[in-house]
């Protein structure tokens, strides 16, 4: 058994410059398993440069991210070869983008896009491939009759919904989520935001969820990381982060939601 | 040094060929793997066989018997231009018989005899890249082939039978090359898919206008990308060749008059031909002329 006191993923004085300008400087997390962690700051914070940074895809220019593996082993992201983790990305990790088109072909129909994973990690049996897109479909609320249109065909929320299906599908363990409602009315929002907490919960996902909605922060999240200039000023658990803000900036973000 | 006459044998200079070969070399070392070369200009179009020709070119010596085949047939446009263009510049000679060629041309079809050692089958290919529709990028395409991530290619497959209820791709169909490199034996019709495999000919693909060389290396395991529950099917024909009433082979549909009358004949003209000769006739009871 892995000790649970070992963080999935933990982050040291993660810095990124590009050029002289600053992405992000010493970020410190750790995330456990079944955490779901919230990155908030206005447009230019760093916030999607940390999401970079921890998912892999870009390499830091000082610090270290580690990953506790599958096999209970914790190893430096920087250090994996790129098939390793182009096969993290595909199994143990999901990543959801605030624009679905960037997560889904749009020229493959629903059922293809959520069985891509699976065939990836060498599902070879169609009626097997089918049954679990159709059941993932499910779960996000689209109609299995829809398994075979296409994501042109869907609106923008049942399209966020297909993305995190496919995401979701192979039962990562930590999920990325950049923005995820951005884009979409606050109905929808508020539907899809209901769908994913019932996901994260159910499946005790841990998640790094970049956001500027706060409203997106309190309803997911368990910690949250305030961010400015590339720094982390601030960070907690959600609720007491929220309702007893300390640094001036979290204090103007907190007082900066309309009350409806 | 010694004069150079004016046209070199086989019309590339021989370096050249030192390149193309060494590009063949490379090629059959990595079975089914893309290798990129430095594809010339020829006295034709693109499209009309210039990676074939370049790589037959190549391989070519004085005393190779060479044969061209578009689809099937020895008897097109496209097959008669391009031997006569070996005829003329290299002085060889050439057959419509498969068992006397020794380098055989063809821009679809695998010969219904079978192929032997002393054989090299060239293949004319338009698109070398099975995953260009799936991800138009080059650089993301020769990622995937690095790393083996292959899962795009069977949502192609799954997407044929959620939509035809069976997979629809009857031609360029994806084959995994020696268990690593899935490769497109474009645009040879899936029936002849199964003679890749353990064939005893060295095959050998070009691509011109792509500048990409790649091959499969005599007695290499081809198989035919499936799913477990849709195993991948041979094209079947109902009706025997009118001419020769040969079964089992691959045959193209000749639309006969207005009415649509429909005749089936062999795709592999030699093939037809040698069983006339020897006697067999169709339901058309043509004799050999």
């Amino acid at each position: 058994m892995t000790p649970i006191h070992q963080p999935l993923l933990s982050a040291r004085t993660l810095t990124h410059l590009y050029g002289h300008r600053v992405g992000c400087i010493d970020v410190d997390l750790d995330l456990y398993e079944g955490e779901v962690l919230a990155v908030v700051g206005e447009s230019g914070s760093g916030k999607s440069t940390q999401l970079s940074l921890l998912s892999a895809q870009m390499e830091p220019t000082s610090g270290a991210v580690a990953y506790r593996m599958t096999d209970g082993v914790t190893r430096d992201l920087v250090a994996l070869s790129q098939a390793e983790r182009r096969f993290l990305m595909r199994t143990d990790w999901g990543f959801v983008h605030q624009d679905a088109r960037d997560g889904l072909h749009m020229g493959v129909s629903a059922g293809g896009n959520v069985g891509e994973r699976l065939m990836a990690v060498g599902w070879r049996h169609y009626g097997d491939i089918r049954a679990k897109a159709s059941d993932w479909l499910g779960r996000v609320e689209i109609d299995e009759s829809r398994i075979d249109d296409f994501p042109t065909q869907f609106s923008g929320g049942m399209r966020q919904r297909l993305q995190i299906a496919k995401t979701l599908v192979t039962q990562p363990r930590l999920v990325f989520m950049d923005e995820p409602t951005g884009g979409l009315d606050v109905s929808v929002q508020a539907r899809l935001l209901d769908l994913l907490r019932g996901l994260v919960t159910d499946l005790g996902l841990a998640a790094v969820v970049v956001t500027h909605d706060l409203a997106v922060a309190r309803l997911l999240s368990s910690r949250m990381m305030v961010m400015r200039g590339g720094r982390v000023i601030e960070h907690g658990l959600t609720d007491q982060l929220l309702d007893d803000p300390r640094e001036p900036y979290t204090q103007l973000l907190v007082s900066s939601i309309l009350q409806a | 040094m010694t004069a150079q006459p004016a046209y070199n044998f086989a019309y590339l200079d021989e370096q050249t060929k030192r390149m193309i070969r060494r590009a063949i070399l490379k090629a059959i070392a990595i079975p089914g793997y893309q290798v990129p070369f430095a594809s010339r200009e020829m006295p034709m179009p693109y499209g009309w066989g210039t990676g074939g020709i370049q790589v037959t070119a190549a391989v070519l010596g004085p005393d190779d018997v060479l044969k061209v085949i578009d689809q099937g047939a020895d008897d097109t446009t496209n097959a008669v231009s391009i031997r006569a263009f070996f005829v003329k510049t290299a002085n060889v000679a050439t057959t419509t018989r498969t068992t006397q060629a020794t380098i055989i041309q063809t821009r679809h079809r695998i010969p219904e005899t079978p192929l032997t050692a002393s054989q090299i089958l060239v293949y004319q290919v338009p698109i070398p890249e099975p995953l260009r529709f799936l991800e138009p990028r080059e650089t993301e395409t020769r990622r995937m082939h690095a790393l083996a991530d292959y899962g795009l290619m069977h949502v192609k497959l799954y997407e044929d039978i959620s939509r035809h209820g069976h997979v629809a791709t009857t031609y360029a169909y994806p084959v995994k090359v020696d268990g690593r490199y899935v490769t497109d034996p474009s645009p040879t019709p899936k029936f002849d898919n199964p003679k890749m495999s353990d064939c005893a000919a060295l095959q050998l693909f070009g691509a011109g206008r792509e500048k990409r060389i790649y091959a499969i290396p005599p007695h290499t395991k081809v198989v035919s990308l499936d799913f477990e529950d849709h195993p991948f099917e041979r094209t079947r024909f109902d009706a025997p060749c009118g001419l020769c009433g040969a079964t089992g082979i691959y045959l193209d549909e000749v639309v006969m008059d207005d009415a649509g009358t429909r005749l089936h004949v062999c795709s592999d003209t030699d093939h037809c031909m040698t069983r006339r000769e020897a006697g067999f006739t169709g339901s058309e009871g043509a004799v050999a002329p």
